[in-house]
């Protein structure tokens, strides 16, 4: 039997931009979204937040993807319609979707709102849904998600910079929590200053943290310090600068995903200190067995965060005023969108106006 | 620099020591300091070697002082005691562990957590509040802080319960620091050895579900037979290892050479924790991606404190903890050595110090 062309696959018309190949280029690309089902959730996307995981996917680089692949797990919009059975949300609600659409709910990580622990967890583009149908991300005009995986945005956040938070926000968010880097007067190092490092160093300032940003370019020490309020900045290259802050550190995040010496960080920790790795270098690391013993020190990792936990992150950050430091685009930026953000230029998020240059 | 201890102390001391990097052992006359206000002497009666000692004594951490007198799993009788010292009597059965000294005022030390003082002092190649060489428990008699004696409990035999010291306290303190407690929950213990087999039992006491994963299937039949564990799991079976993955909540690592971390992070269950007691010379290859997906962790333990290294001893002597030991004279320690290095010993040497240890 041949596959139906994705126009025709679903009932509902979508409009958005995908990848066709592993280039990764994306262009215009009609499909469709299945009907608003009893616990659906539909909504118009206004903005979706550009992660360096889009890119990863729209190229291929984890083996997985299959294309057309419309990315985007940033989503923000307002309710369009709700299904018979939804009880949170109604028409007119701004609302959001992060990085899942589904999980099977019985097993023990979803019984603890745990969905993105879940082994058969759907993830928001590029997944098969329970139906069979391909998962298509926020890159388009509308979305259609489970009342389960859809987040509610307070009203006092601004739709397009609280995009971001629904992968990055929770993505830094969640270990923080989990691994007790959350109480006041703790010193947290954050290692890397991009979309998820400079969402990091606002949580922990808000959580009551003195916050050290860890970088290998120092012309981001002054935003670090004046706009972002981390308390201070040590370049990674600096043995000297290094050689100071060792054993002072409570808890590092480090978001950086290229290979990188863990060596020098556990190093920074105190005794009994974490290591949290949210970035996922390709390759193994080296891991020194004698700092972790001497030390009783761990190196842990985080993966976004569960539905329950993700709505707890919008709600204190409308609570304390934080949103990400973004830069709105026109849908057709897209591709040069990606280009800056492979050399890293960009403070430090791209939004997509979908709202208003997805017609 | 280290005084020269023999001049400096006045009770004559008799034990062996490695005297260079082949590590082998031979008599050697020492000193020890006079029991102070706050020390008790103890005369030893059986020391543990551990494979710490094996390290020591043949420089592999690049570490060594020689002359070398290793042994820090000491179980002996008080002999006497400073006028400071209420804990203790003479007549009392007695041990200590790795750790004769720390600073007493740094955050850990207020914490009972001595062995992450940043100034512990070891039992034996460390240096001591005054300066001299700490030397262990391969000899005739110690003379220690009384805050890091502790109390044999009458239930223990010496002999089996010396392996305690060490191996059973490290083992035991990162049970508890990392939550394996809880009656139910699956762990892993990789190797089967001196810290291994010890593990099997108190996890066993703390009414886990216990899974040892060997390299050696000769040593299933003991695991589950004599040690009382569940399951075992032969590492190299890349059949039985796949279908383990996801299906434990700890590991425990107690295997001290290079190896791989990667299949046994398949075996945690998300959220899972795999703590590694051993200490290779080399780094490990830590794959990020698993840590990051299953929001699992790779964590480190270094022995435990003395509240808890008490802890232990009662918590053993009330289930009936003990390690599997051969005991040997202090002149078969070389041979002991050579067969602790192919790991060829059920599961731990101990010397017999009380009735081999002889002046010449």
């Amino acid at each position: 039997m041949v596959a139906k062309l994705p126009e025709k696959e679903h009932p509902k018309q979508s409009f958005g931009w995908a990848a066709r190949d592993q280039s990764g280029v994306l262009s215009p690309f009609k499909f469709s979204r299945r009907a608003t089902g009893e616990k659906d959730v539909s909504f118009k996307v206004l903005y979706c937040g550009m992660c360096h995981s889009d890119i990863h996917m729209v190229k291929n680089e984890w083996g997985s993807s299959t294309y057309p692949l419309v990315p985007g797990h940033e989503i923000v919009g307002v309710v369009t319609e709700v299904g018979s059975k939804v009880e949170k949300f109604k028409v007119g609600d701004k609302v959001g979707v992060g990085c899942m659409v589904g999980s099977c709910h019985s097993c023990d990580n979803c019984t603890n709102n745990l969905e993105n622990y879940c082994p058969q967890m759907i993830l928001t583009y590029g997944a098969k849904y329970y139906d069979g149908t391909t998962t298509y991300g926020g890159y388009s005009d509308n979305m259609v998600a489970d009342e389960h995986f859809i987040v509610r945005i307070p009203d006092n956040l601004p739709l397009d910079a609280t995009a971001p938070l629904l992968c990055a926000g929770i993505t830094v968010y969640s270990p923080l929590k989990y691994y007790g880097l959350d109480k006041p007067g703790l010193h947290v190092g954050v290692v890397g200053l991009g979309g998820l490092g400079h969402m990091a160093v606002k949580f922990a300032k808000a959580m009551g943290a003195k916050v050290t940003v860890i970088s290998t370019s120092p012309n981001k020490q002054q935003e670090a310090i004046e706009r972002l309020g981390a308390d201070s900045f040590l370049v990674s290259r600096d043995q000297d600068q290094m050689q100071v802050a060792m054993g002072t550190m409570d808890g590092i995040i480090d978001t950086v995903s290229a290979m990188h010496p863990l060596l020098p960080l556990l190093g920074l920790l105190k005794s009994h200190g974490k290591l949290i790795l949210v970035g996922a270098p390709e390759k193994p690391l080296e891991l020194p067995a004698f700092p972790l013993l001497m030390g009783r020190k761990m190196v842990g990792g985080s993966c976004i965060g569960g539905m329950k936990e993700t709505q707890e992150m919008v709600d204190f950050a409308a609570k304390h005023g934080i949103t990400s430091d973004i830069e709105v685009i026109p849908i057709d930026y897209v591709n040069t969108a990606i280009e800056r953000m492979l050399k890293a230029d960009v403070r430090y998020r791209f939004v997509i106006d979908i709202g208003n240059t997805i017609k | 620099m280290a005084k020269s201890s023999e001049a400096q102390h006045p009770q004559k001391v008799f034990g062996w020591a490695a005297k260079d990097t082949s590590g082998i052992l031979s008599p050697f006359h020492f000193s020890r300091r006079e029991n102070g206000d706050e020390d008790v002497s103890i005369k030893i009666l059986y020391c543990g070697v551990c494979h710490s000692d094996l390290h020591s004594c043949r420089n592999e951490w690049g570490n060594a002082h020689y002359p070398l007198v290793p042994g820090h799993e000491i179980v002996g009788t008080v002999t006497k005691i400073g006028s400071n010292v209420k804990k203790f009597k003479v007549g009392d059965r007695v041990g200590v562990g790795v750790m004769v000294g720390s600073c007493k005022s740094c955050e850990y030390c207020k914490q009972d957590l001595e062995n992450y003082c940043p100034k512990h002092i070891l039992t034996y190649n460390s240096i001591d509040n005054d300066g001299t060489r700490t030397y262990g428990g391969y000899a005739d008699m110690i003379v220690v802080d009384q805050n890091f004696v502790v109390h044999f409990p009458d239930g223990l035999p010496s002999d089996a319960g010396a392996p305690l010291l060490c191996a059973g306290i490290t083992v035991y303190s990162p049970m508890k620091y990392y939550g394996m407690t809880e009656p139910g929950k699956h762990l892993g213990i990789v190797g089967l050895g001196g810290l291994g087999h010890v593990a099997v039992r108190i996890a066993k006491a703390f009414g886990l579900k216990v899974t040892v994963i060997s390299s050696s299937p000769r040593k299933e039949s003991e695991a589950i037979n004599r040690l009382g564990a569940d399951a075992f799991l032969v590492s190299n079976d890349a059949g039985k290892m796949k279908g383990a993955i996801g299906t434990m909540d700890f590991i425990i690592d107690t295997v001290s050479a290079v190896h791989a971390l990667a299949p046994l992070l398949s075996l945690l269950k998300a959220n899972g924790k795999l703590i590694t007691l051993g200490l290779p010379n080399k780094p490990l290859e830590l794959p990020i991606f698993p840590l990051v997906l299953g929001r699992k962790l790779v964590g480190g333990s270094d022995i435990g404190g003395m509240k808890e290294t008490q802890e232990m001893l009662d918590f053993c002597a009330k289930h009936n903890i003990t390690a599997d030991v051969e005991v040997i004279r202090m002149d078969e320690i070389n041979t002991a050595m050579d067969r602790l290095a192919k790991s060829d010993v059920k599961y731990r040497f101990v010397i017999d110090v009380g009735s081999s240890l002889s002046q010449l």
